[in-house]
């Protein structure tokens, strides 16, 4: 019986977006390429175990999904929805399943993630339709009431059917600023999981980092080529490899010159620096993703934090600063300058930022003022931080550290 | 195709500069010639408009728009566009041509 869960769970984790993207080109509604998917799913928790795991569950999958829609629209069109009527020219055959051109899933990432689209709804659409989670755990993680989640997602499908925001992928001019908002929504979501914002939450939410993985790897499956897409893979690997020795067992944050490099995920390190190298190989310049992957394989690459390439690291900040001259870029540059050129350099470069309502800023400054012997300023700078602070996890660690100030 | 509602918003009646009326009408050219134009025009100032309440037997009339508000509708274009990716780069180009925000709606 245990064999067929698993084949339900990983049919789920591996054909729910090519089932929701088919029936959704097939059909033109994302609405009832939804449906379809989850009752498509309910039929084959019932009857696989009865029948067995077919063959190919996979187009066993889609072809249920494409009934179940079928069904419906004759529903609707029966009780006079002249519109869904419309729709239903097309022929009753199953669609085919396109082996190498897989490229209904892209259609599915990139209408989700539509400018038009408000960045809540893109995460939330993105979430539903390509990651297959459920509207109840979409909402959980982002701590809203489902209802109002629900809401979201129904007035976003809403809004692609009636402004037709086109299924497709986006035109070769447009590519790369679409291609950065579909990026910016799979980081969101991995830095909501990787660092959660709720008090009450669990400091690392892993359902949230994996989600965000699995959808990078499916985008950089779907575009091998892209050199953003490879980076902000690798930059998700390196970034989680290290999730084992980020919180202690007493649930505090371990900042990285106290983890345990023991306790690291070789195998994701390996993949990370693996993307990492191949994309210094293909000589193209990097964009911002690629290269906080890059200084994330320096860490990555250190056997001890005193091993750490810190001019290699403030090299690659200084070329993301020609790509993103913002104050948080410069924030983390000046904690690497701090170990190149000491506290004082790095203070003076930090000081000015205008990042006071970062709490960020406020422990970056507490710890180089610690650093200095500078204790009452350090422990109002961790104050500051402490009250700004969202996660249990860093508080308990910031208060430690000013209680050492 | 589709038909979509292009509205330009505006703070100040009779705003438009030379520069701007002749960027619109190059727009208003393009726009023909590739088969979206269906309808233009600008609009007289908010205080020029009167509410009418036909729903009883006497018609009553109120002067004044329906909503005050800071920006409001000083023109619009209707075009044909086969999706919104098409129909949100011509309000880009509008956009720019008349100097203006524009807000996108669709038809039903």
């Amino acid at each position: 019986m245990s064999d067929v869960e698993d084949a339900i769970t990983r049919a789920h984790r591996e054909e729910w977006a090519q089932v929701v993207a088919t029936v959704a080109r097939r059909f033109g509604d994302l609405d009832v390429a939804e449906d379809a998917a989850a009752e498509a799913f309910a039929v084959a928790v019932a009857r696989w175990p009865v029948d067995g795991v077919p063959p190919s569950p996979g187009a066993w999958l889609t072809t249920t999904a494409y009934r179940k829609a079928i069904d419906r629209l004759r529903r609707e069109s029966k009780r006079g929805d002249k519109q869904k009527e419309a729709r239903m020219v097309h022929d009753d055959d199953p669609p085919e399943r396109l082996g190498a051109i897989d490229d209904d899933r892209l259609r599915l990432v990139f209408t989700c993630c539509h400018p038009a689209l408000s960045p809540e709804a893109r995460i939330a659409l993105t979430l539903r339709l390509v990651g297959g989670l459920t509207t109840s755990e979409i909402a959980r993680a982002f701590l809203v009431q489902e209802s109002a989640m629900a809401r979201r997602i129904t007035r976003a499908k809403d809004k692609i059917k009636a402004a037709r925001i086109p299924y497709r992928v986006p035109s070769h001019e447009d590519l790369p600023s679409r291609l950065s908002a579909v990026l910016a929504v799979l980081y969101l979501v991995f830095n909501e999981g990787y660092l959660a914002s709720g008090g009450e939450t669990d400091a690392i939410r892993t359902d949230l980092t994996l989600e965000a993985i699995r959808l990078a790897r499916l985008v950089h499956d779907l575009m091998p080529d892209d050199g953003e897409v490879a980076g902000l893979l690798a930059l998700m690997l390196l970034t989680d490899a290290r999730r084992g020795a980020r919180v202690s067992s007493s649930g505090e944050l371990v900042p990285i010159d106290e983890q345990d490099r023991g306790r690291w995920n070789p195998e994701l390190i390996a993949e990370g620096h693996a993307l990492v190298r191949a994309r210094l190989a293909s000589g193209e310049a990097p964009g911002r993703y690629q290269i906080l992957a890059a200084i994330n394989a320096v860490h990555t690459d250190a056997p001890a934090f005193g091993d750490t390439d810190w001019s290699q690291v403030v090299a690659l900040y200084d070329q993301l600063l020609r790509l993103d001259p913002s104050p948080i870029v410069r924030l983390n540059r000046a904690i690497a300058v701090a170990e190149i050129d000491g506290p004082n350099v790095a203070l003076a470069e930090v000081d000015d930022l205008p990042l006071e309502a970062y709490h960020a800023f406020h422990a970056t400054r507490a710890e180089l003022l610690r650093r200095l012997g500078r204790g009452d300023e350090a422990r109002a700078a961790y104050d500051r931080a402490i009250g700004l602070a969202g996660n249990t996890a860093e508080t308990a660690y910031l208060t430690r550290r000013r209680d050492q100030a | 195709m589709a038909l979509y509602l292009l509205s330009v918003l505006d703070e100040e009646t009779n705003s438009g500069t030379d520069e701007e009326m002749a960027a619109i009408d190059a727009f208003n050219e393009g726009l023909s010639a590739d088969g979206h134009w269906v309808f233009a025009g600008g609009l007289a100032a908010p205080g020029t408009a009167t509410v009418v309440d036909g729903r009883d037997q006497e018609p009553v009339f109120t002067d004044g728009p329906f909503l005050e508000s800071k920006e409001y509708m000083s023109g619009f274009w209707i075009v044909d566009a086969p999706d919104l990716d098409v129909t949100l780069a011509l309000a880009a180009a509008g956009s720019r041509a008349c100097n203006r925000k524009v807000e996108v709606r669709p038809f039903l």
